[in-house]
């Protein structure tokens, strides 16, 4: 019964209302037998980082659309620290130019997933991350 | 500090990383329920059960709303079910209490129910000691989507609220045993769709072929009664229904004075005592059981088990002529 489960935050901050593939990816971790805490649409920084603290998750992972990550992600990484959570990890899904990525990697976002990735790989990267730790 | 100082003084990170280790069952979650049993014992601990799609995280958000304008700190456990194929499991509950977000005086923990039935899970009892020791007055347990037969949450709380909406069923299901039964408070919710005048009738008519009764618990084979002080029937509880729109709060304010008035009878009648004790029993028994199952599974080897799965397989043996075997196996192990 002392099974370790891995628990996910699945988020959408910001303002855009197209939630199905943060849906898609929540599916397709609880058929991985992850225990996925949904939050739904429109929810700021601050609730994402006041939910990831009473659920105790070991990843969020952030469906973003709007263009807006460089202002949101590292936001988001900052209250994490703040509550004493810097072993979080935080994946995002969604719009992100390839520009973007190295910035948003250095900023200690684990892992960028854009239009067309799988699911296992999304799977397989969470897992090797939450072991890593 | 101490861990309970901690959690007394609102250190969330503290309470979030317990109440981790005690789902997990590890060693450190044992020793930190051991360290704050003894501060347990304030909390009214409200169940809200009912199927799925009643609207209990709707009404469960506007309870909450309704505790914090009172002063209260309000913890919200919230429980779904796990996949019985891949043990993951989505909890979605959240969704649904959104205007709690940014308030330092509410906690919400979603649970997966790992494989438990019931409607709770394995350490749902233990979680609602953590938020009672941690000074929470208001505790409320959402329990997964109940069916018929989900009735662990009348164990659990001092306060089963069990929610209905219009065009679930008819009078008959109102007379069976299980759900209906062990309300506390009846709340016919989405009460501005059609059909509500015959749902609130046809639990009235329940009501009124069951009551007044005494709240009798059976455990052990043996009746548990409740015992009152006064041995007239105005020490009976009669389940008041309510009326609710939860996405509007409506009949909110009407729902949280029956929940009182409940606890105040509680308290008056004995009864609250009486449900402590039968919940602590009831744990302890739960936790005996675990304990029991794992050490027969240190005492007799897994090839042993096999072998006498096998002839049951092979319907050499019934499971039962099983069962036997397994234990002369294991006292013959004690006794070695």
């Amino acid at each position: 019964m002392s099974e370790r489960k891995i628990r996910v935050l699945v988020a959408k901050p910001g303002l855009d209302g197209h939630d199905r593939g943060a849906k898609v990816v929540a599916r397709a971790l609880r058929d991985a037998g992850m225990e996925v805490i949904y939050t739904g649409l429109r929810q700021t920084p601050e609730m994402i980082a006041e939910a990831a603290l009473q659920e105790d998750v070991d990843v969020v992972g952030l469906s973003i659309l709007s263009g807006a990550h460089m202002a949101l992600a590292p936001r988001i990484l900052e209250l994490l620290k703040a509550n004493g959570q810097s072993d979080v990890k935080v994946f995002i899904g969604g719009i992100v130019p390839d520009e973007d990525v190295p910035r948003l990697t250095e900023m200690g976002i684990t892992g960028i997933y854009g239009p067309g990735a799988s699911t296992e790989d999304i799977i397989r990267e969470i897992r090797e991350s939450v072991r890593s730790t | 500090m101490t861990l309970i100082d901690s959690l007394q003084n609102g250190d969330r990170l503290a309470l979030t990383r317990l109440l981790t280790q005690v789902e997990n069952d590890s060693a450190a979650g044992r020793a930190g329920l051991a360290e704050i049993f003894r501060h347990t014992g304030r909390g009214h601990l409200i169940g809200i059960t009912g199927a799925p799609g009643t609207g209990k995280s709707s009404l469960v958000n506007q309870l909450a709303l309704h505790y914090r304008k009172q002063g209260k700190r309000v913890a919200i456990i919230a429980v779904d079910p796990s996949s019985p194929f891949t043990g993951g499991a989505v909890l979605g509950d959240r969704v649904r209490m959104r205007d709690l977000a940014g308030d330092a005086g509410v906690f919400i923990r979603s649970m997966a129910a790992r494989g438990s039935l019931g409607g709770l899970a394995q350490t749902t009892a233990a979680f609602a000691q953590v938020f009672d020791a941690a000074g929470f007055e208001i505790v409320m347990i959402e329990t997964v989507g109940a069916g018929q037969n989900e009735v662990d949450i009348a164990r659990l709380a001092h306060t089963t609220v069990v929610v209905e909406a219009p065009g679930l069923g008819d009078d008959i299901q109102a007379i069976k045993a299980g759900i209906l039964e062990i309300a506390d408070v009846l709340v016919v919710n989405k009460a501005d769709r059609p059909g509500v005048e015959n749902t609130e009738k046809a639990l009235k008519s329940m009501l009124e072929l069951g009551h007044p009764m005494r709240h009798i618990f059976q455990h052990h084979g043996r009746a548990m009664q409740v015992e009152s002080p006064r041995d007239d029937s105005s020490a009976l509880w009669i389940p008041p229904i309510r009326r609710t729109v939860a996405l509007e709060g409506r009949g909110v304010s009407e729902l949280v004075e029956s929940i009182a008035a409940h606890a105040a009878h509680l308290h008056v009648s004995g009864e609250w005592a009486t449900r402590e004790q039968a919940r602590l029993e009831r744990e302890t028994e739960a936790l005996l059981a675990r304990a029991l199952m794992s050490h027969f599974q240190q005492d007799v080897a897994e090839a042993q088990i096999e072998s006498v799965m096998g002839d049951v397989y092979k319907k050499n043996i019934s499971p039962w002529e099983a069962v036997q075997e397994l234990m002369r196996l294991h006292s013959q192990k004690e006794q070695a």
